[in-house]
């Protein structure tokens, strides 16, 4: 048996917009019934890829094979959307339709399509079959645009930042249907920056930043490549003056690295229970009183941090 | 046949249309109101009754009567400050002072004025023993289609066809395109073709609805009615809805803003409000123009209209104007698919 074609496969795609460069040489592959996560602060080049990758935008050099096809225009391509799911970053509803109305008319252009029923079952909006679109909620709204996505029954699902916006609740929600869709077999593609989604959706991630992939693997070894599973994070009251240098910090027991930021320093720490005790001892020494001191388990958000030096939501 | 995109796309449109109130009222209202107005406004009643006075002293009484049994004119005795008012303010159109010789004040430049002279002038030739030595008779035309009405209500359908196939289209195609809907659409197997002619056919079913509304309303308010055929009425229309449609297109191919869009809607319809002889017949701009004027396709609309709807042409004598309607909507379709922005 051949090996199965991979949904997503590219190669030096690249593409700019004037004198920016959005995609710079990507390569990406993405295996059947994986879930991959493009990772990146707001203009990264993660939307310019994706859209590329759906076809919607014409990369300026670069291969691409989506489900083992090309966008070739005219026929091949009708037929190749015929099999993707795609939902698009911004995109407005007909506020004057209603969700079932909505549903319908995404279903009519394709050939083997869920029923409006199964569809808003998928995305648990039965019962707001008979609502105008305008009327939902942020997090109703998106569901209703991931179910115009998955009513086609896709193969491939690509998700431009399905979450971004919403309460907590409205992300788990839409967590779900994104999990039913990878229980059922599916592929998925998703943007994203919110770190904590990556890690719990995806089973592998690319971060992105300035057009280039500067980290991939799965979000777990991704994290341990920091070489250690804990951030402390302090801030002093009075500043620098007392502060311990840089240097001092990593002499510390179990420190592996030390990141000094605008209103805080952020130490990766391998044992908390010897780094937090010493680096306290060290604070008394130098008479330095405290006015933040927190821990928690590092995350890709510091994977981005450490590989960058800046934070992701102001990147 | 109910999930063809086709059918889904086209009823979208429609509800997206009668969902909106205000769109309702411009496209099927307003013409009316419009109607209403000036045919109120503008209705043929002749110069009517001339009011003319009879200044107060010796002899007015007498004077006044027999003015007064003339067809066509009232008559009062006031006083010489009311009197001077009234014919300044135009109330009076004539102040007849007796006496020898009798004096008519009045303002030369006014019709109604000199009418109400010659009116007047003849009751005090009679009265002081004028015999006429020719005997008349009077015949009274009031033809059908020779009212201002009759005139106007064909402007406003074409006015109307211009109007709602611009807005129509061009603006849900701008508002899908910001909206990101068009983006969206191109995302799905869906063929151009059917968005752009979901189009035309909400058009055309929301067409017999304007059309009816006016055209009955025209019939029931004012008695206008169609002396051709009202296939051919119903051929011209539907040609003329297309054509605006392919219009509207040309001018949302390109527009990425709702404001663009506007402006651009205002530069197309603007010269042709103005120039098609919707109010007024274009008769009245100078020679010069004439050819441009009889260029636009409102005033070719408008022309095959009135012949079928006034004169009850038929319409293979209506070649030129139809021929004009064609071709705008043609070549506007042809170009807007060529440089169409799809996303």
């Amino acid at each position: 048996m051949p090996p199965p074609v991979p949904p997503i496969r590219c190669a030096a795609l690249t593409k700019r917009y004037a004198d920016v460069v959005a995609v710079a040489e990507l390569d990406l592959t993405v295996n059947v019934r994986e879930c991959f996560g493009l990772l990146g602060p707001n203009g990264a080049g993660k939307t310019t890829t994706i859209e590329i990758l759906e076809g919607l935008t014409a990369p300026d050099r670069g291969e691409v094979e989506i489900l083992g096809m090309r966008w070739t225009g005219g026929a091949n391509s009708r037929a190749l959307r015929e099999r993707l799911g795609i939902q698009l970053q911004d995109t407005q509803l007909a506020e004057k339709l209603t969700v079932e109305e909505t549903v319908r008319l995404f279903r009519s252009f394709y050939r083997a399509a869920h029923s409006v029923e199964e569809v808003l079952g998928l995305v648990a909006l039965e019962e707001k079959r008979t609502a105008w679109v305008g009327k939902l909620s942020g997090g109703q709204k998106q569901r209703l645009a991931v179910a115009c996505a998955l009513v086609s029954r896709p193969e491939l699902l690509f998700l431009d930042e399905p979450t971004t916006g919403l309460d907590p609740q409205s992300r788990r929600q839409l967590w779900d249907v994104i999990g039913r869709f990878r229980a059922a077999g599916g592929t998925v593609l998703l943007t994203t920056h919110y770190m904590e989604e990556a890690e719990r959706l995806c089973d592998r991630v690319a971060i992105m930043d300035h057009g280039k992939v500067i980290a991939l693997g799965t979000p777990r070894s991704l994290i341990a490549s920091l070489g250690a599973e804990h951030v402390v994070e302090f801030a002093l009251t009075d500043g620098a003056t007392r502060a311990p240098s840089p240097s001092e910090l990593a002499a510390l027991p179990g420190v592996r690295a030390v990141r000094p930021g605008v209103d805080r320093t952020a130490l990766t720490v391998a044992e908390v229970h010897r780094a937090v005790p010493a680096l306290l001892g060290l604070l008394e020494r130098r008479g330095a009183e405290l006015s933040l001191l927190a821990t928690h388990h590092a995350t890709l958000e510091d994977v981005f941090v450490s590989l960058t030096g800046r934070q992701l939501r102001d990147a | 046949m109910r999930d063809h995109p086709l059918v889904q796309l086209t009823l979208a449109r429609m509800r997206e249309f009668y969902r909106e109130p205000e769109a309702i009222f411009w496209v099927f209202g307003f013409p009316i109101v419009l109607a209403f107005a000036l045919g109120i406004a503008f209705r043929n009643r002749g110069p009517g009754e001339l009011r003319v006075a009879v200044l107060g002293g010796a002899g007015d009484s007498t004077v006044a009567a027999a003015l007064a049994r003339a067809p066509g004119l009232t008559a009062a005795v006031l006083d010489s400050g009311e009197a001077r008012l009234q014919l300044r303010t135009g109330r009076i159109a004539l102040l007849v002072v007796p006496g020898d010789p009798v004096v008519y004040r009045y303002d030369s430049t006014r019709t109604e004025s000199r009418l109400a002279r010659l009116e007047a002038d003849a009751v005090v030739q009679r009265a002081r023993g004028r015999v006429d030595p020719a005997r008349v008779a009077d015949q009274r035309v009031n033809e059908p289609g020779s009212r201002y009405i009759d005139f106007l209500i064909p402007g406003l359908l074409g006015m109307n066809l211009m109007g709602s196939g611009l807005w129509g289209v061009g603006f849900s195609v701008v508002q899908a395109r910001t909206k990101k809907l068009l983006k969206r659409f191109m995302a799905t197997p869906m063929r151009r073709s059917h968005y752009l002619l979901s189009f035309i056919l909400s058009r055309l079913v929301f067409l017999f609805v304007e059309v009816a509304a006016l055209v009955g309303f025209g019939w029931w308010m004012f008695a206008v009615g169609v002396r051709g055929s009202f296939g051919a009425v119903a051929f011209i229309t539907v040609l003329g809805a297309l054509s605006f449609a392919g219009l509207g297109m040309l001018v949302a191919s390109r527009a990425r803003t709702i404001e663009a869009v506007s402006g651009l809607m205002n530069l197309v319809m603007l010269p042709m409000w103005i120039l098609s002889g919707t109010f007024f017949s274009y008769a009245r701009f100078p020679d010069a123009m004439q050819p441009f004027v009889k260029a636009l396709p409102l005033t070719a609309l408008n022309d095959a209209l009135r012949a079928v709807m006034i004169d009850g042409s038929r319409l293979g004598e209506l070649g030129a104007p139809l021929g004009i309607v064609t071709a705008w909507g043609v070549v506007s379709f042809v170009v807007a698919l060529q440089i169409f922005r799809w996303r």
